[in-house]
């Protein structure tokens, strides 16, 4: 191993266990001076848990830390911060109820000059500064609850930049954002960069590690399996390293028979985030919903589905009208809804796997008003192994899968009910390349059995390649119409979305 | 060989834990116990036994419903007023001459009544259950004091007070009721669409709400059980002591809530057993039977209970 002073990190042979489950087997790692460290690796494989260890937030079993070349021992998060290493988790951690000032000063408010008062004024002013970095410009003293996902996470950013860390570790910062926002975020990595500091990267999109990383770790299931400089290796020696395998082409959804009209929406309102929505979705078809985040796609998809009200409008399902007002509404009459916040809206964190898949068919395994035990867990059993979930059990808490094995099993839940409609707010937010191409493969597999699948995606690879057509919103109306996704290129929806759909290509009917 | 130790140590720990999570209460609770018996020979005989089953059957019934109310989240502050209110309807329609089964179904039906109102202020109003219930404490104990003008109800009939203090077989009429309740509550949490939707709302309202789960109808349903339930115990209470006071009740939340978490119940909401809330209630009524055996002056018995239920919380939060 190199002992040069070019390195300011180095974790050698750490192990960390979880009942059930070695999440990190002597994993060693290394992260240089003033380099963008890509740390990659599929759903489980232990990332998160080593930055945990690395910032104190789990710590290890055995092993080494060496900071600066000393060794160091990392009990709890304030030695890591005292290290100068600042962590943006996978999970957000932000305070909902708290405004984005106090968020981002939280437990170090700059005093005021009567001992034990805070500067108010100074501390909204240095607020306002972190969050113009980041490209925000919102009062900072907005409650976090008010923000959209993608804003909070941008919130995040300010925080951790706002802390002078010599290593900044980010655990999926962009899984929740747009083209736009990664950049920024892209352009304060490399200004961080310049400055010296290290970051670790992590992230599923392999693209966006070849976009800004200098070198790159590859865990698999709890263990190293190389680090190297990324301008040695392609795309494909990542994800084999990955999987262990070669992995086909990832998007192509197989062409499934299109069938007749399963959704109508005509003339859908909402407030002005839903401005006159009309698009109809027909049996076995998938159709992309692209946009900026804030042009209302997420609030279209809680409108049909029932989260809230509409105030115009009208919605068919096989050619008759229905009234939809509310969740369990929608539900009955064939509906699925994969929220865009697993964490907030989808998972009951504190409980077990099992129930998490079952919930929404309980009603089908009940016999004179009991749950049938054996049915649910079969049932469980069956969508887990159906959709590779990695689990030591039916009966673990969903709060302690990783990231993609949750979004799995809140896809899962819909699956049990066979629905006839379903829509997926951000699918494939935070999973790895091969649960992805589960998870595009049972779209797939989903739309041959004639379900109609309405999904929303920021990331453009995947809406141009598993979408059968594609709409475009902006400022919650539809902007653009793709009805030839192959035909069509990112900059064809980019401009669409952000306002330009004049100068789209022959694909686009704005 | 440090890696294989190593995962040895963790391993050890792990067992350790899940070991304690799920008998660590079950343990505490022989320990008391054994203790007492050591400490009194009065103690580990049939009929005190007896005895603490038949005092801890109140508390019992009115911490099944709270268990159900805590895991949704919510508390329920009003049992102890929403108990005294039925009973002193109770015992006057049994003074009017109905006989026992309507004037107990009238009972539970005013018990479950009081619960679903606040169960429609915290759902429909969006009233803060602490809040909610808080004034359904006031109103309900202000009620039945207007009802009676204050004065005791008593001279109930020899029906009514078999449910007090009659027996099936050997087994006090309470202890039987008590068990019903405790078997009814346990099938429903855990084995009915009911019982895991409460774990689910309790547990993330929005996904609940998302999946479908009629969250508001559910929530009112449950604060009209612990209702329900309250009234049942004041059934117990005021059979047993063939006179209902409106002064009834009195400090009976407490009893509960604290039975509750000392049975494991999180305030979070979702997380929690009627195991535990079982041999919550048992540990208390055992402590309050050890202490009186003992002498041990009330004052310093609330200071000893008080403490506790802190340490049985301390408890809970290490070995989670
Ligand atoms: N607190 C915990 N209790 C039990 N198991 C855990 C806990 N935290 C993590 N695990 C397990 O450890 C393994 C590694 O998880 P980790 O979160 O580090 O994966 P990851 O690489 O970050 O995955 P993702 O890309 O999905 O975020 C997984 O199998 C996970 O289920
Ligand atoms: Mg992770």
């Amino acid at each position: 191993m190199t002992s040069d002073n070019q390195v300011l990190l180095r974790m050698d042979k750490i192990n960390k266990s979880f009942p059930g489950v070695q999440a990190l087997k002597d994993v060693d790692f290394e992260v240089r001076r003033g380099e963008i460290h890509a740390l990659v690796g599929e759903n489980g494989a232990g990332k998160t848990t080593l930055m945990r260890v690395l910032s104190g937030a789990a710590p290890p079993d055995s092993g080494s830390i060496y900071w600066n070349g000393e060794p160091v021992s990392i009990p709890d998060p304030a030695a890591a911060q005292a290290l100068g290493i600042s962590m943006i988790y996978q999970e957000l951690t932000l305070i909902p109820y708290l405004d984005l000032g106090q968020n981002i000063y939280l437990g170090r408010e700059p005093a005021a000059k009567a001992p034990n008062f805070i500067d108010w004024q100074r501390l909204y002013r240095m607020a306002q500064e972190q969050l113009a970095r980041v490209g925000l410009e919102v009062d900072p003293r907005t409650l976090v609850a008010e923000l959209p996902i993608a804003q909070r996470q941008m919130v995040e950013v300010a925080k951790a930049l706002s802390l002078d860390a010599s290593l900044l570790v980010m655990d999926e910062p962009t899984s929740a954002l747009t083209e736009h926002e990664v950049e920024t975020l892209f352009e304060r990595m490399r200004e961080l960069k310049a400055q010296g500091v290290s970051i670790v990267f992590i992230s599923h999109r392999l693209e966006e590690v070849f976009r800004i990383a200098d070198r790159v770790t590859v865990l698999r299931d709890g263990q190293l399996v190389g680090s190297a400089p990324i301008s040695d290796l392609t795309e494909d020696d990542v994800v084999r390293m990955m999987v262990g395998r070669e992995l086909k082409s990832y998007h192509a959804k197989e062409v499934a028979p299109i069938g007749d009209e399963v959704l109508r929406v005509e003339d859908l309102s909402r407030g002005d985030v839903v401005r006159g929505v009309s698009f109809s979705l027909r049996k076995g078809e998938i159709l992309g919903v692209a946009g900026l985040v804030g042009a209302g796609r997420t609030e279209l998809s809680e409108t049909i589905f029932g989260v809230h009200p509409a105030t115009g409008g009208r919605i068919l399902i096989d050619g008759r009208p229905v009234e939809i007002h509310s969740p369990a509404q929608a539900i009955e009459l064939g509906m699925g809804f994969v929220p865009e916040d697993r964490k907030a809206q989808g998972l009951f964190l504190r409980l077990s796997v099992a129930f998490n898949i079952v919930t929404v068919a309980l009603k089908s395994l009940t016999t004179l008003g009991l749950i049938r035990p054996n049915a649910a867990r079969n049932l469980a059993r069956t969508f887990v192994e159906r959709l590779a979930i990695r689990t030591p059990s039916l009966e673990q808490r969903v709060r302690n899968l990783s990231g993609g094995n949750q979004q799995k099993v809140v896809i899962a839940r819909w699956l049990t009910l066979e629905p006839k409609i379903l829509i997926l707010d951000e699918p494939t937010r935070g999973i790895d390349v091969g649960a992805k191409a589960e998870i595009y493969a049972l779209m797939s597999d989903l739309a041959k059995r004639g379900v109609g699948i309405l999904m929303i995606s920021s990331e453009l690879p995947e809406v141009l390649g598993v979408s059968d057509r594609i709409l475009v919103m902006r400022e919650g109306r539809i902007v653009a119409e793709i009805n030839d996704p192959r035909g069509a290129t990112q900059d064809d929806i980019m401009r669409a979305a952000a306002g330009g759909a004049n100068g789209g290509g022959s694909a686009i009917q704005a | 060989m440090s890696t294989v130790s190593a995962a040895l140590g963790s391993l050890r720990r792990m067992d350790w834990r899940s070991f304690f999570q799920k008998y660590g209460l079950v343990i505490s609770f022989l320990l008391l116990c054994g203790a007492l018996t050591a400490l009194s020979d009065r103690f580990l005989t049939v009929s005190n036994i007896t005895n603490i089953l038949r005092q801890s059957t109140i508390n019992g019934i009115i911490s099944v419903g709270m268990t159900v109310v805590i895991l949704t989240r919510g508390i329920d502050l009003s049992v102890g007023s929403v108990l005294a209110l039925s009973a002193v309807v109770m015992a006057d329609a049994l003074k009017a001459g109905w006989a026992t089964g309507p004037a107990v179904a009238l009972g539970l039906a005013l018990g479950g009544l009081m619960g679903l109102i606040s169960g429609l202020l915290i759902t429909q109003l969006r009233v803060p259950p602490f809040i909610a219930t808080l004034g359904m404490m006031t109103f309900a104990r202000g009620a039945a004091l207007t009802y009676t003008q204050g004065r005791p109800i008593t001279g109930l009939g020899d029906e009514f007070r078999f449910l007090g203090t009659g027996f099936i077989g050997p087994v006090p009429m309470p202890i039987v009721l008590a068990a019903i309740v405790f078997g009814l509550g346990y099938v429903i949490l855990n084995h009915t669409r009911f019982g895991r939707y409460v774990y689910g709302l309790g547990a993330n309202e929005e996904a609940a709400r998302l999946s479908g789960i009629p969250v508001k109808a559910y929530v009112s349903v449950v604060y009209a059980i612990a209702g329900a339930l309250s009234a049942l115990a004041g059934v117990i209470l005021i059979a047993r002591l063939n006179s209902a006071q409106p002064v009834a009740g009195k400090g009976f939340e407490f009893d509960a809530i604290a039975a509750v978490v000392v049975g494991g119940t999180s305030f979070e909401g979702g997380e929690g057993t009627l195991w535990g809330t079982l041999l919550g209630v048992l540990i208390i009524a055992v402590l309050n039977n050890g202490l009186n055996l003992l002498n041990v002056p009330s004052f310093y018995q609330q200071v000893v209970k008080g403490a506790v239920i802190a340490l049985a919380l301390l408890i809970h939060r290490a070995i989670r």
